[in-house]
């Protein structure tokens, strides 16, 4: 086995590094590059000048804390969201200008503003950002904080590990964002169309920066769901048995049984790819003995459970929200539950909905248009179940409860039209039309919904103060507007016969519904605006949005009887679950306000240093692995064993804070949430380790 | 409120075992490396076909089980001296222990060894990964398990250290527990990698 010859220059020190992939001489890049650098330059300047390197450093980077984590989770996961949503922008912008043989052309584009490789790679990372990492890692980190609060437990099960997972993800985001400045990104759209992304066909460095980044960030989610699915099995608190758990936990756990059995696959896929693109295989190639349907089938047998991977856990969001500003219990529990893994037990079986015109034949389209249609019946149960928690209840509207009823309404649209594509006769007329695009965008924006909803629903928990409502029910105004404009026109635009991914359209008549999604897009703009006005001003008037432990007054679930916002021991004494609905049933019987007697010591784990080295290394392997420097592949991929086998050897891993000291915590109500003016306690007194 | 208070409080009532949780995690990471395989096998039966070869060489002439027969008795092999190990674990014998762990390490080896001379062999006959698709996939399902052989080779001398420098704390002896879980799954594999590509292959 020897490696692939490739064009162009290399050098034993560099790969193929060269001075010239760094200087674009593009007006767009060029000007990204200066918004990021400023940005960046802003950033570290304001953390120096404040002196916050220090608390940066052992308040969060080696922190091991399930709600450190989780914040952090979703801190990368917005960020990248932000920039998903701009390449977004540049998408419709590009198709709005471009439309027609008359069009004009700026900045070296025949028409529009983007030359047709550089398109290529906005919709690829759009879709590889937007789904990988800022819905996969905003997911992770919600389920990271609330699940454990949820089942009474202290921690993950295995905390070391859940660092791990989140420096992984964060190294694999970063490599998509070194793509932007540094070479450049895939061409071959998110789901790395085959041959396209083979070496002979795509020679630079884009599907290499694709390849690896989604290796190394999903290498990060699968060790997350080994964590989770032990968390739940293995750490819940006295009484909480399996049908007193909140239906969030239910859905991470059926989401985090997909994740387990689907990344591996997708880890297998791209290896291939890899050994391909480095080792001169043959698995892929249009030639000797290649199978281009074998990477598109395994693809999607990790694709379509991943869609379902993002979307139960929004279910059990919407399954959160909804029974609390109803003020009443979710209708149907048990069958919640179950259509949850009904769900996900289908999603196994449905992966070449995706391509029905690959040709298989009518008996296997027929086998898998029964099974996608198959979804439908859990779909409709659980809405029917959200409808009649509704109905009758005493509803309040709050910015969570609009996302939800938001995304349920999404869900109505994405989901019927879901079940039109299921049909293989409509499925070939529609093929890689706008349409599907629309309709997976309404799915995927269930999701969007529900994280939103999410953060103002469990904000104060975490963070002790709620988020401003007046503007977060700006940001839902415009977010659901920007929708409906976009999708609306988009559904429209497909059924005229527009095809995806086209950076020239050559019909006019498709220009007014481009106008209207590109309004949309505007809207979506002033969302973002509102969205940090509202962080900005939820910040300024923390005091006077001060919650106490049931953030809402109505909360069900267990982690409202917590203290908000939650110590970093989450709960003082173990607590003993009485019920389904325990904060609820507490408050019911008067409980609420009842504080443990006695304290028992609590063992924390101590903050290391080894998960973000680990992850600093990942990208080290990624960034070499994709410019061929070896050296510094090898180098880093040799580091990472040795940090993990002497981090094995670490002793007293774990730090124990003593009953007195928790009585005083409690009994001062002193605040020790995640963000304080003081180092916290475990820190002040732990070492952090190597 | 009638009748006795509720319980709603439980100090110090989180009794995890540490054992059994990072044993259960284990067993679900065992799970995503299955899928890993599955998905390989599932490769491999797809490639599997005289139009995937290419002209090039197929699986009659690539695969030959009595050589790797010898393999599979060396990992069986490998597997027993670990198994012995844990015998001495539990008689807490340090020295036993050791021993046993050196054995398994040193018919581990063997496979590696073997496995090696094997592709040397294939390779001297022009028979390459880069030849077809076919190939391709024979070598990388072989190679991809003879990985993970390596990685429990590391894991194994790791383990020899801990065991010789910290003795039997709990943390040792969970992951000697679970190093012979993966031990033992990779030998499972093995089977199969045997049936499926050396077996179904020749005959």
């Amino acid at each position: 086995m020897s490696l692939v010859h490739l064009q162009g220059s290399w050098t034993p020190w560099l790969g193929r590094l060269t001075l010239s992939v760094i200087l674009y001489h593009n007006g767009i890049v060029d000007g990204a590059f200066v918004f990021a650098a400023v940005t960046g330059i802003v950033i570290l300047g304001v953390i120096t000048y404040y002196r916050k390197w220090g608390y940066l450093i052992r308040e969060w980077i080696t922190s091991l804390d399930h709600k450190k984590i989780g914040v952090m989770y979703i801190l990368i996961g917005l960020v990248m969201m932000f920039r998903g949503f701009i390449d977004a922008l540049m998408i419709r912008t590009q198709q709005m200008m471009a439309d027609g043989p008359d069009s004009p052309g700026h900045l070296q584009a025949l028409h529009g503003y983007l030359p047709p490789y550089h398109f290529d790679q906005i919709y690829s990372s759009h879709g590889t950002i937007m789904i990988l990492f800022a819905v996969t890692p905003i997911l992770v980190g919600l389920m990271n904080l609330i699940v454990p609060l949820q089942i009474g437990a202290r921690d993950m099960a295995f905390p070391y590990l859940n660092a791990v997972s989140l420096w992984l993800t964060a190294a694999g985001a970063g490599l998509v964002m070194a793509s932007l400045f540094i070479g450049d990104f895939s061409h071959a759209g998110w789901i790395g169309l085959i041959p396209l992304t083979e070496l002979p066909y795509s020679p630079g460095v884009g599907v290499d920066y694709w390849m690896w980044a989604i290796q190394i960030g999903s290498v990060g989610t699968t060790l997350g769901t080994v964590n989770l699915i032990a968390t739940i099995v293995k750490m819940r608190a006295p009484g909480m048995t399996w049908f007193r758990m909140p239906i969030f936990t239910w859905t991470a756990l059926s989401t985090n049984i997909i994740g387990l059995t689907a990344f591996p696959v997708l880890g297998v896929a791209l290896a291939l790819l890899g050994c391909d693109r480095y080792l001169g295989t043959h698995f892929y190639t249009a030639g000797l003995g290649g199978n281009l349907m074998l990477f598109t089938d395994l693809f999607w047998i990790w694709g379509h459970p991943e869609v379902y991977f993002l979307v139960l856990p929004a279910f059990g969001i919407i399954s959160e929200i909804i029974p609390t500003f109803s003020e009443r219990p979710l209708f149907g529990y048990i069958t919640m539950v179950a259509a949850t893994f009904a769900i996900a037990g289908i999603s196994w079986s449905v992966w070449l909905h995706h391509f029905f015109t690959m040709g298989a034949g009518p008996d296997v389209n027929g086998f898998f248009s029964v099974a996608t249609m198959l979804v439908g019946i859990p779909t409709g149960v659980k809405v029917f179940n959200w409808a009649f928690t509704l109905y009758r209840g005493r509803l309040r509207f709050d910015t969570p409860m609009l996302w939800a009823v938001g995304a349920v309404f999404l869900l109505l649209v994405g989901g019927l039209t879901g079940m039109m594509l299921a049909i293989p006769p409509i499925n070939y007329t529609i093929h890689n039309s706008v349409f599907v695009v629309a309709h997976f965008h309404c799915m995927v924006l269930v999701v969007a919904f529900s994280i939103f909803g999410a953060i103002a629903y469990w904000f104060p928990k975490v963070f002790g103060f709620r988020l401003d409502e007046h503007n977060g029910k700006r940001v839902f105004a415009c977010f659901s507007l920007g929708t409906f404009l976009v999708f609306a026109a988009m559904f429209a635009l497909g059924f005229m016969g527009m095809t995806r991914r086209l950076d020239y359209l050559a019909d006019p008549h498709w220009k007014p519904l481009l106008i209207v999604e590109e309004i949309g897009v505007f809207f979506y703009c002033v969302a973002c605006y509102y969205f940090f006005r509202m962080l900005h001003v939820s910040i300024r008037d923390r005091a006077k949005n001060r919650v106490g432990a049931d953030a809402w007054g109505t909360g069900r679930s267990p982690e409202w009887i917590a203290r908000s916002p939650v110590p970093f021991y989450n709960f003082a004494a173990t607590p003993h679950f009485n019920a389904l609905d325990e904060a609820a049933w507490r408050r019911g019987q008067g409980l609420s306000d009842v504080a443990p007697r006695d304290y028992e010591p609590i063992a924390t784990p101590k903050n290391t240093i080894a998960p973000p080295l680990i992850g600093a290394l990942a990208f080290g392997f990624g960034f070499g692995m994709v410019w061929r420097i070896w050296w510094m592949a090898g180098l880093s991929l040799i580091a990472i064993i040795g940090v993990v086998i002497l981090r094995s050897f670490a002793t007293e891993t774990e730090h124990v804070i003593s009953a007195e000291q928790i009585r005083s915590m409690e009994t001062t109500g002193s605040s020790v949430g995640i963000v304080t003016d003081h180092i916290s306690p475990p820190v002040a007194e732990a070492e952090a380790f190597l | 409120m009638s009748g006795a208070q509720p319980v709603l409080w439980l100090p110090g009532g989180e009794e995890h075992d540490p054992i059994a949780n990072k044993t259960f995690g284990f067993w679900l990471y065992m799970m995503s490396d299955a899928l890993i395989f599955a998905a390989l096998f599932a490769a491999y039966g797809v490639l599997d076909h005289r139009f995937n070869a290419a002209g090039g060489a197929t699986a009659r002439q690539v695969a030959h089980p009595v050589d790797a027969f010898w393999q599979t008795l060396a990992v069986f092999a490998s597997v027993l001296a670990y198994s012995l190990a844990m015998v001495k674990l539990k008689a807490g014998s340090r020295l036993g222990v050791l021993l046993g762990l050196g054995a398994a390490a040193l018919l581990g080896l063997v496979f590696i060894g073997l496995e090696i001379a094997d592709f040397a062999s294939l390779i001297g006959q022009g028979i390459t990964p880069e030849r077809s698709g076919f190939l391709s996939m024979f070598f990388v399902l072989v190679a991809v398990h003879g990985l993970h052989m390596l990685f429990g080779l590391l894991w194994i001398a790791v383990m020899m250290a801990q065991v010789a420098l910290k003795g039997f704390t709990t943390e040792v002896v969970t992951r000697l527990l679970t190093l012979r879980l993966f031990w033992t799954f990779q030998a499972s594999i093995w089977v199969c990698v045997f049936v499926f590509v050396y077996l179904r292959g020749a005959f």
